[in-house]
């Protein structure tokens, strides 16, 4: 090869500039090496250029005399080689730090994390009820469930021996029953999904089911022997609690309609809720006990003691599916916060109040509490750090009951002192902004709600 | 002071080989009780504050701790002095997969000349003071980069001696304990003219993000 062996630090690599002058831009193939591209050319060619020129200084590399310097000079370089030293360490260990003990940095880190607000952590809350309306009559009973807006925006509320539908989208009222009996009251009102259906249980121990739109009963389902205090849907099953201390689901489809009698509490059965997935049914009773039961189970999933009082107030976590928040009674007053797939206490907070509902807010990690005296007051918390967001004042009597519309925007809350109100107390911060600058007039002449 | 030596000695502008021996030592102590303060290796609780150096420095009292020291301190001056300390490091390590976190190496040159008994170079205490002020601040402002040790942790103490140096029956031959894939942050250095003394952090780099 003509190239000298000072060609290669000109920039081309000499075998290529060979090729080039030679085969052009043409594949770089010919009949003893094929494929040249997956071979390493130009250092080799360099490498054997330079071979013959410097044999001289690569033998006195090699030399013994260079390679003692050489491996001096390493040493030095690596300052402690492994073999010119000894590694030790004592025996006896340093004591571990005690059980427990987290680094007290870590705070350093992690108090800044924390999730980030999504929206503004601070928000108007209504100071007054947006609506009030009258509820003459209604019955002063804790162990009662009087009120229930359903998916079709339409709130029943029952005032002692009626049941009255007032539509939240057209403001029109309407009766839907009467009580037949004397001394007969209703107990329990609740919609079933599909919002034409509601099932009302009544003192006279019976459940009646009736079709909302024609204001007609279509069935009447026996099975208790003592009031009907809750009730709660599944899909086509109804489940009641009596104050026989019984819960009783009905196929509400089939002539034969009890499927299951659950006993696990031993007095009136005040508080019953499916979860929203409908897998799981917590039960309170007046005997302070928080019964959880499986589909289909007959017998308790968790029995859990920690209410001093009645528990009637439950709510199932909208986002956390194995999440159950329940309240107690007078003597308890106490939020409580379950893990229900292992029966155990997360949280549990003390009101001040008896805790007559509770329902957690759809669109932010909120939970709303009704309480009973001395403030008769609604609080908004913070989940799951409980702090208080607010309180919202405006009734007179214990606000018994409560429930929220479809759109969980609206907070409707009914007392014996014989009003209902509606507070718009979940709206989101967007929406609220907006129906202020709308005009405040504007809200409360329109008849929606929402 | 729980585990160091008496050192009372007045501001000399020569230190011997015996008291440079000592005053590294001492800085040991202090050192590897800041990096197990400022590290959250121990509860901040059992620490107290003494002050040296110009600074306050948190002094462990947990009694097995200064047991520890103590039986590891005086062995280290003794090497000092005979000139056989090439290193001490000090490997954090984590309680429940044993991985090595982070590694303190504090590499010892000894003066040929002092260790031969010849006149060496004068040096103030007070200057020598002022250098292992300077590492004692930088060992504080570690935790500004050092990774978090989120797993409670241990520690351990390696000792590099040379070959021939005699060892007692309390120590046993170890493995270097490296890091895999370590990121280092030379710190300062300081000198006692007899002793000269180069700190280096090093930590796992991969899990910083």
């Amino acid at each position: 090869m003509p190239q000298t062996p000072s060609r290669p630090e000109k920039g081309k690599t000499p075998s290529k500039t060979g090729l080039r002058s030679n085969q052009k831009q043409k594949a770089q193939l010919d009949r003893f090496i094929p494929a040249r591209s997956g071979m390493n050319f130009d250092p080799a060619t360099f490498s054997f250029l330079k071979e013959n020129d410097q044999a001289q200084t690569a033998d006195e590399l090699l030399s013994p005399s260079k390679n003692a310097e050489y491996k001096n000079r390493l040493a030095e370089g690596l300052q402690l080689a492994e073999n010119s030293s000894r590694i030790l360490a004592f025996k006896k260990k340093a004591p571990p730090p005690p059980a427990g003990h987290e680094n007290h940095i870590m705070g350093l880190y992690t108090n800044n994390h924390g999730p980030r607000p999504a929206k503004k952590s601070s928000r108007t809350l209504p100071t007054a009820p947006e609506r009030v309306l009258d509820a003459p009559d209604l019955v002063d009973d804790y162990y009662l469930n009087l009120l229930d807006w359903g998916s079709n925006n339409s709130v029943a509320i029952a005032l002692e021996a009626g049941v009255y539908l007032w539509n939240a989208s057209s403001g029109g009222i309407s009766t839907l029953m009467q009580c037949q009996e004397e001394d007969e009251y209703v107990t329990s009102v609740s919609w079933a999904a599909d919002g034409k259906h509601i099932a009302v249980g009544t003192s006279s121990s019976i459940v009646q089911i009736w079709d909302a739109d024609r204001c007609k009963q279509i069935r009447a389902l026996k099975g208790h022997s003592a009031r009907i205090s809750s009730l709660s849907w599944n899909k086509t099953t109804l489940s009641s609690g009596g104050k026989d201390s019984l819960i009783i689901h009905h196929d509400v489809r089939v002539r034969e309609h009890i499927t299951a009698q659950l006993r696990g509490h031993a007095l009136e059965v005040c508080g019953l809720k499916w979860s929203p997935n409908g897998q799981h049914l917590a039960s309170g009773g007046n005997d302070n006990r928080l019964v959880v039961w499986e589909l289909g189970g007959r017998e308790p999933v968790h029995t859990l003691l920690g209410h001093q009082a009645a528990v009637k107030a439950l709510a199932w976590c909208p986002f956390q599916s194995n999440l159950l928040a329940s309240g107690g009674g007078t003597a308890d007053r106490c939020i409580k916060f379950w893990n229900m797939h292992t029966g155990s206490l997360l949280n549990s907070v003390d009101t001040g109040s008896q805790v007559c509902a509770l329902e957690w807010n759809r669109h932010e990690r909120e939970i709303l509490s009704s309480h009973g005296f001395s403030q008769n007051q609604l609080s908004l918390w913070k989940y799951p750090s409980m702090a208080k967001v607010g309180e919202l004042t405006g009734h007179t009597a214990r606000a018994l009951h409560m429930s929220q519309s479809p759109d969980g925007t609206t907070v409707c809350t009914a007392a014996p002192d014989e009003t209902l109100r509606f507070w718009n107390v979940f709206a989101e911060p967007a929406v609220a902004t907006k129906k202020a600058t709308s005009g405040g007039k504007s809200v409360l002449s329109s008849i929606t709600l929402r | 002071m729980s585990f160091h030596g008496s050192l009372a000695q007045a501001t000399r502008n020569t230190i011997t080989l015996r008291g440079s021996a000592q005053l590294v030592t001492e800085f040991f102590g202090y050192a590897v009780s800041s990096i197990l303060y400022q590290r959250g290796i121990y509860p901040p609780e059992s620490f107290e504050q003494h002050k040296k150096y110009g600074l306050s420095v948190m002094i462990s009292a947990d009694h097995g701790l200064v047991q520890y020291m103590n039986g590891v301190l005086p062995q280290m001056a003794e090497w000092l002095q005979q000139g056989e300390l090439q290193r001490l490091v000090l490997v954090i390590t984590s309680q429940s997969t044993k991985q090595v976190l982070e590694r303190w190496t504090f590499n010892i040159q000894t003066e040929q000349d002092a260790l031969a008994g010849k006149r060496i170079e004068e040096k103030p205490e007070a200057a020598v003071s002022a250098e292992i002020q300077a590492i004692i601040r930088q060992i504080t402002a570690s935790v500004t980069f050092l990774p978090l040790l989120s797993d409670p942790c241990t520690f351990d103490l390696l000792v590099y001696t040379t070959k021939d140096s005699s060892v007692p029956k309390e120590w046993e031959d170890s493995d270097p304990r490296f890091i895999t894939k370590a990121a280092d942050v030379k710190l300062r250095s300081f000198t006692t003219k007899v002793h000269k003394v180069d700190a280096l952090v090093s930590y796992r780099a991969d899990e910083e993000d």
